[in-house]
């Protein structure tokens, strides 16, 4: 920003008052072929990410494979320290005594998989991230209260400052305004 | 959501209304918030006592968390003591080996599941009431879990070895042995903590982001901001983020049963009667889930009435979690019998000895404090008009704890001071473990009046979500036309 002397516009903002007019205008955006664009609200909205063709999130499949594998390596590691590294009988019991290594084996499984959903959900939503053009605008701060927001990058290959302005206008929108990066 | 005639008007004093008894809708169910707050009433409910500046602090609350704090300061003190003296300091003799270290270490624990299964298990059953309480309850865990792990850490007597419970790499070569029940609960406990409190921090990412937008000055804007992660609330995070936290439920749920589970191991897997039984796992579990609910009763009853809550934390929530009380008490008293029967029906005369002691014996006192705080006073909340009045509710509460610390003691002490072999029977007295326990109460009052102080006490976007205008296809949006303020609730 420091380098060239105009700002460049990053995009439009667009706040609504209640969530029908959003959903409404959600669909309107998607339809119209947007795709950078974003719905920023106060809490999640039931069916907007229907509203907004958004895809099932991906997280499931990562916490799977990691929790396999971390649920697979409890109990190697079980076996591997108690059977063969450092082999002792206690308890009367056999040195791979697969009943008696349940609870960790099965603790195992629940921490590694937990530990994916916490990170893989920071990860993939690409958080922390403390700098966004929309935190510069001043509406903007009700959005974790009681407002509620689109965002179209001018990025987007359909992105037309004057025509987008007018069709967000067109939506509903009860304030627009230019974000510049 | 039509309006029903039949439904009596509410009054507008928000300290009244939260309190009133509504009857049951003919369709539908009650409105979950009073009062026809908008969105932003709901924030400002919430933040207000987080936003009061740190000088004009209550002085209740300054009060309160003194009193809290020189009680952890007293606590440091003991623990100091223990390390330098060792657990000679407490009354545990022969027989009676295990004592108010592990009382308290269960007692805890147990409170703990309280939270977690609000957190958890009612929001896989689409509980809605459970987003007014479960930040509260969470928080309850998460500082009771850490009591409990300071019970089980410093009862080892080399405090300073304890990481020996985790398995290493040394010298000996040796690793931990995980055929051990003890071990089980190093696993289980530790994974508890840590999914409860990636749980807990999860929920409150957005409303950490709530108060950094409002922040009117510099310190608390960087302190939520570096919170909050930047947080804006965008529909394609709350996507991942939704599925994130339905699995973390999904996951927490086996394990809070899991983790009493584990818990009842360390007596059910040993040879003692008293403890042989099979019948621990659920009736630990159980009585895990009284005692914790509970404890949220005794925490959330004043604070909805300090903190102006009421219309959030209405009088239904606190129905709810009374049924849930009465149910899981009549579960523990159920299970004591049945220990009982199984213990005569079994034909074994050193079981059969055990059970009639601790009913009869040195200790019968403890356990008839128990049978009369779990199983006979819960039973009041058969009465709608008593589980419906929060004085009484908190002292029943107040009760069941009371009970729930003495079942612990009772199967800890009970069975094992009269063992097998007469001439090693002794009698346990505490020494200095009430200082423990009251140190014990001083950790977890100071961690929970410095989260009530500074971070939110209720779920905002997650009581928002469940209001009849969240929903986009709510008919009111057209009647209230900004939908600022929701119409036609009640």
């Amino acid at each position: 920003m420091a380098s060239t002397n105009a700002p460049k516009t990053w995009g439009v903002l667009a706040q609504y008052e209640n969530t029908k007019i959003l959903y409404n205008a959600c669909e309107r955006v998607r339809d119209a072929g947007y795709s950078r664009w974003d719905a920023c609200t106060p809490f999640a909205v039931h069916g907007l990410d229907k509203a907004m063709g958004l895809r099932a999130s991906t997280l499931p499949w990562y916490v799977l494979l990691i929790g396999i594998g971390g649920s697979l390596f409890g109990l190697w590691f079980e076996m591997w320290s108690m059977g063969y590294d450092y082999p002792i009988i206690v308890q009367g019991k056999p040195l791979n005594s697969l009943p008696a290594f349940v609870p960790v084996w099965y603790e195992m499984t629940v921490l590694s998989s937990c530990l994916t959903v916490f990170f893989g959900n920071w990860v993939l939503n690409r958080l922390p991230q403390y700098y966004h053009p929309a935190f510069k605008s001043k509406a903007f701060d009700r959005v974790t209260d009681d407002k509620f927001f689109i965002l179209i990058e001018a990025a987007d290959s359909r992105f037309d400052l004057v025509k987008t302005k007018a069709m967000l206008k067109d939506t509903g929108a009860s304030h627009i305004e230019e974000l510049e990066d | 959501m039509a309006s029903n005639a039949l439904v009596p008007e509410l009054p507008n004093d928000p300290n009244l209304r939260g309190d009133i008894v509504l009857p049951d809708p003919v369709e539908g169910r009650e409105l979950l918030v009073r009062g026809n707050l908008s969105f932003h009433d709901i924030t400002e409910v919430v933040l207000a006592v987080n936003e009061r500046p740190l000088l004009k602090t209550p002085a209740p609350f300054v009060f309160g968390l003194l009193l809290a704090s020189s009680m952890l300061a007293m606590f440091g003190g003991y623990v100091a003591f223990l390390f330098w003296e060792g657990p000679g300091i407490w009354g545990n003799n022969n027989p009676v080996a295990w004592a108010w270290d592990i009382v308290n270490f269960v007692f805890w624990v147990g409170i703990g599941h309280a939270g977690t299964l609000i957190s958890a298990i009612l929001y896989l059953f689409r509980q809605k009431w459970r987003t007014a309480v479960n930040r509260y309850a969470e928080a309850m865990t998460i500082f009771a879990v850490i009591c409990a792990g300071s019970c089980v850490t410093l009862h080892t007597g080399r405090i300073w070895l304890d990481y020996w419970l985790f398995p290493h790499p040394s010298q000996m070569g040796i690793w931990v042995n995980f055929r051990s029940p003890l071990e089980w609960d190093v696993f289980a406990v530790s994974t508890y903590f840590t999914v409860s409190a990636l749980f807990w921090y999860t929920g409150l990412v957005p409303d950490f982001a709530s108060l950094r937008d409002r922040a009117t000055n510099k310190i608390r804007r960087f302190f939520y901001g570096a919170l909050s992660l930047g947080w804006r609330g965008s529909t394609r995070h709350w996507v991942t983020y939704e599925r994130a936290y339905q699995m973390l439920a999904a996951f927490s749920m086996p394990l809070v049963l899991s983790v009493h589970t584990i818990v009842s191991f360390d007596f059910a897997v040993s040879q003692l009667s008293g403890w042989h039984t099979t019948i621990f796992p659920p009736y630990f579990v159980a009585g895990a889930v009284f005692g914790g609910f509970a404890m949220v009763q005794n925490l959330i009853i004043p604070a909805r009435t300090w903190l102006g809550l009421k219309d959030l934390v209405t009088v239904r929530h606190i129905e709810n979690m009374n049924k849930i009380i009465l149910l899981t008490g009549s579960l523990v008293g159920y299970a004591y019998g049945m220990e009982f029967f199984v213990a005569f029906y079994s034909g074994n005369e050193y079981e059969g000895f055990t059970f009639i002691n601790r009913a009869f014996g040195p200790y019968s006192w403890a356990y008839w404090t128990m049978i009369s705080c779990n199983v006979l006073a819960p039973q009041f909340f058969w009465f709608k008009k008593l589980r419906t009045n929060m004085g009484f509710t908190w002292v029943i509460a107040a009760f069941v704890n009371l009970g729930m610390w003495f079942e612990r003691f009772v199967i800890v002490v009970s069975s094992l001071h009269r063992d097998a072999l007469v001439s090693s029977w002794d009698y346990f007295v505490p020494q200095t473990e009430w200082f423990f326990l009251i140190g014990t109460f001083g950790l977890f009052f100071t961690c929970f009046l410095l989260f009530i102080r500074f971070f939110p006490v209720i779920a905002i976007a997650e009581i928002k979500s469940v209001m009849p205008q969240a929903d986009p296809h709510w008919p009111g949006h057209d009647a209230a036309g900004d939908g600022a303020h929701a119409k036609g609730g009640h």
